[in-house]
């Protein structure tokens, strides 16, 4: 209806035009008063066509954006092949209410047909390994992991977020969960399998990690690679108040975790993290957060782990310039207690530095201190040098030189390196 | 362990309470209406609409690269409370918009509602590509050059529907809208007599920019760009680049290299002295020099400095000192 218009005005003028011209020719002596009417009408003429026109991209621009804020990568275009993208309304069948004019072909090759598919996301992550590591080898060269996201908005009030990871251990459905941002009472909901709020790292995937590894923490307390990530519900809160950002996630998940796993899956598991975040200036802020997890492990599940964390992150990022010299200083402590090891404790810690030192290199640094959970006195310590150079956007090249020493006396000098590569429309990572 | 089982749920039960009686949003005067836009420039354009029935408050800041800005969390604050979001659109916030638009848990401002008003809706897009994109063309915009502001047609536009919104939301003060938004189209068409008058002798003028942020002002005032300092958009140059961005400078003439204020300024600067062509840094966005107060302050500025620069260009030759320029 909004073209029909000036499509209808467009015919207008054209009439007009035509009687006008006939005009032209009945009366040549008042020739001058014809020329400005005329040019007029040309000039009116000019401007239904450009009001149509921007109507006509106004149009094409809402349709895409009205896909959820993620319109596809490429632009509308006329269907590839010859198959019909609508057939004509059988004889009879039109009117009383019945259908009309041309019905829709499901099925075809039509861009219009996709617009409403997610945003898909291929991220690859190879890793390379060179040295001795006889506690926690790492395969010399490895396809660790593709992974894969779908992500688009779900109706008015919700939208879904699905992530794939195919290894060399198999396809793995890392998370899928659906995330209500509208809730009444400032409540951000999600539902589905998701990683824990517990602390910073647990929430990233690999290829997020300024690491090519995982700090010996994650590995000896919180479940490793997997780490909490479990199907339940998680509610986050902000708490407004004149000081800071204040924000308060409460979860619940069944024990289907690496970190929190009993037999039938029966017993629940409970994260909670409060997150306090100021701006210190403008190019500079901090993070800080605590956050706790308890819940049910052991080959009869009655056996309690519970976690308590702490995590600091400094951010500097000067604004006035793209290139500019950034630093990420973040640390996590971490503090265990598990039952079925007679209340073992165990602590851990890890410190580390991003720093970036010309447009597309970061430089990096990381101290790892970590008890073993179950293994009471058993201490793995280790230390990581970082080099990452980012040909664009989408793809990361990544060399780590990280020496470990193990409780078992041994200690492991290895490098790594990282490739990094990513297409498709992967949606912008939380802060 | 009933006992702890009793403890712990009444603990639960005392946390939800707290949480529940805590307010979700600040009370906050109903007089105005409270607009976050994304950039200063739409921040800018909103104050004309809104005078003084509105608060705004923008996000990245004028001296910032709008396309990297960070998600951080004091901007979902910002968000928390908004009655209406103003965002340049085209994939220019693509990277950081939307997290903060989920956290917010503000339902007014969700795309779609009714405080959204992605501005690109109603403005002249350029470079809109017509053949399907990939990214080996760089981080290419798919929806056309989001730079669309540097256009003062669709800064009017601009303020035209920010004032339909606006009246939408607060009838009461529709003529107040309507009538400054009037009254800025009046004030601008008088500026634009003016900055055609400026730039007059100068259309046609190649130009060489860092990044194609000038598209829409170049289209407008007659200047021609004839190349880029980076290779692909997002790609820092590379020397093979830089060596045939010389020649071709060498070949056209150029004697001007217009830079965005927080690109680095070594390779331009590398590219003046071989092809005796002068560095301009122009700020794309209000409050990116602290002239730019406002939207037509942000032309005035421009196109003064492009006019001087021009003028020293000429008079001086091929040997210039590019210091002056260094400090805007």
């Amino acid at each position: 209806m909004t073209m029909s218009m000036p499509l209808f005005r467009l015919v207008v003028v054209g009439i007009v035009l035509g009687g006008r011209a006939s005009m032209l020719f009945a009366q040549p002596t008042d020739a001058q008063a014809v020329r400005a009417e005329f040019d007029q009408l040309r000039a009116e003429f000019d401007e239904v066509r450009r009001a149509y026109g921007d109507r006509l991209s106004a149009l094409e621009a809402r349709l895409l954006v009205l896909e959820g804020g993620t319109p596809p990568a490429v632009p509308l275009s006329p269907p590839p092949t010859d198959v019909p993208a609508a057939a004509p309304v059988p004889s009879g069948a039109a009117g009383a209410g019945g259908p009309q004019g041309a019905l829709p072909v499901y099925g075809n090759v039509n861009a219009l047909s996709k617009i409403f598919n997610p945003d898909l996301a291929v991220i690859g992550n190879f890793v390379g390994a060179a040295g001795k590591n006889s506690v926690n080898p790492s395969p010399a060269l490895e396809m660790r992991e593709a992974e894969t996201s779908l992500q688009a908005i779900v109706d008015p009030y919700a939208r879904a977020d699905f992530f794939f990871a195919f290894g060399p251990e198999g396809a793995d459905f890392e998370e899928g969960y659906i995330t209500f941002p509208t809730l009444p009472g400032g409540l951000l909901a999600k539902v589905g399998k998701m990683r824990g709020a517990f602390g910073k790292t647990n929430l990233l995937h690999p290829h997020a990690l300024p690491w090519t590894d995982r700090p010996l923490v994650t590995e000896n307390l919180l479940g490793g690679e997997e780490g909490l990530a479990a199907s339940g519900f998680s509610v986050a809160r902000l708490l407004p108040n004149r000081w800071m950002f204040l924000e308060l996630t409460g979860e619940v998940f069944g024990s289907d975790s690496a970190l929190f796993n009993s037999p039938g899956q029966r017993e629940l598991s409970y994260v909670g993290h409060l997150r306090g975040y100021q701006d210190v200036s403008e190019s500079s802020n901090l993070d800080l957060g605590t956050s706790f997890a308890f819940g049910h492990n052991g080959s009869d599940g009655s056996s309690v782990t519970q976690l308590i964390g702490v995590d600091a992150t400094f951010r500097y990022r000067p604004l006035r310039r793209t290139t500019g010299r950034r630093l990420l200083a973040r640390t996590e402590l971490m503090w265990s207690r598990r039952s079925e090891a007679g209340d073992a404790t165990a602590f851990g810690v890890y410190a580390s530095a991003d720093y970036q030192f010309a447009r597309r290199w970061f430089a990096g640094l990381r101290y790892d201190y970590a008890e073993r959970a179950v293994e009471t006195q058993t201490l793995d310590t280790g230390m990581s040098w970082l080099v990452t150079f980012w040909p664009s956007e989408f793809s990361q090249v990544r060399g780590q030189y990280r020496r470990t020493r193990y409780a078992e006396a041994e200690t492991a000098h290895e490098v790594l390196f990282q490739f990094l590569f990513s297409i498709g429309a992967h949606g912008a990572h939380a802060f | 362990m009933p006992s702890d089982r009793v403890r712990r749920a009444t603990a639960g039960v005392l946390a939800a309470s707290c949480l529940a009686l805590w307010p979700a949003v600040r009370p906050a005067a109903q007089s105005t209406v409270r607009v976050v836009a994304t950039t200063e420039d739409l921040a800018a354009l909103a104050r004309e609409a809104g005078g003084d029935r509105i608060e705004v408050e923008a996000i990245a800041r004028g001296y910032q690269d709008p396309h990297f800005v960070e998600p951080k969390p004091s901007f979902v604050l910002r968000l928390l409370n908004a009655q209406l979001l103003l965002v340049v659109g085209r994939d220019l916030e693509a990277g950081w918009l939307p997290s903060l638009v989920q956290q917010s848990r503000n339902r007014r401002i969700q795309p779609g509602a009714e405080g959204y008003l992605d501005a690109s809706l109603t403005a002249r897009i350029i470079e809109v590509p017509a053949a399907p994109v990939t990214r080996a063309m760089g981080d290419v915009h798919a929806l056309g050059n989001p730079h669309y502001w540097l256009d003062p047609a669709n800064g009017r536009s601009t303020v035209r529907a920010i004032a339909s919104r606006l009246s939408e939301l607060r009838p009461k003060d529709a003529a107040y809208f309507t009538q400054r938004a009037a009254d800025f189209e009046r004030r601008l068409a008088a500026a634009e007599q003016r900055w055609d008058a400026t730039i007059a002798p100068y259309k046609g003028l190649e130009i060489v920019t860092y990044h194609r942020s000038w598209s829409s002002f170049a289209q407008r005032f007659g200047l021609d760009v004839v190349g880029y300092v980076e290779p692909k958009p997002g790609i820092p140059p590379s020397p093979a680049h830089t060596r045939d961005l010389i020649q071709l400078m060498v070949q056209h003439q150029v004697r001007l290299v217009i830079v965005e204020p927080y690109f680095d300024l070594r390779t331009p600067n590398a590219i003046a002295r071989e092809t005796g062509a002068s560095v301009l840094v122009l700020p794309p966005s209000v409050g990116g020099v602290k002239e730019a107060t406002d939207y037509i302050r942000l032309f005035d500025y421009n196109i003064a400095a492009l006019t001087a620069a021009i003028t020293r260009a000429g008079g001086h030759g091929h040997d210039h000192d590019h210091d002056h320029d260094r400090r805007h």
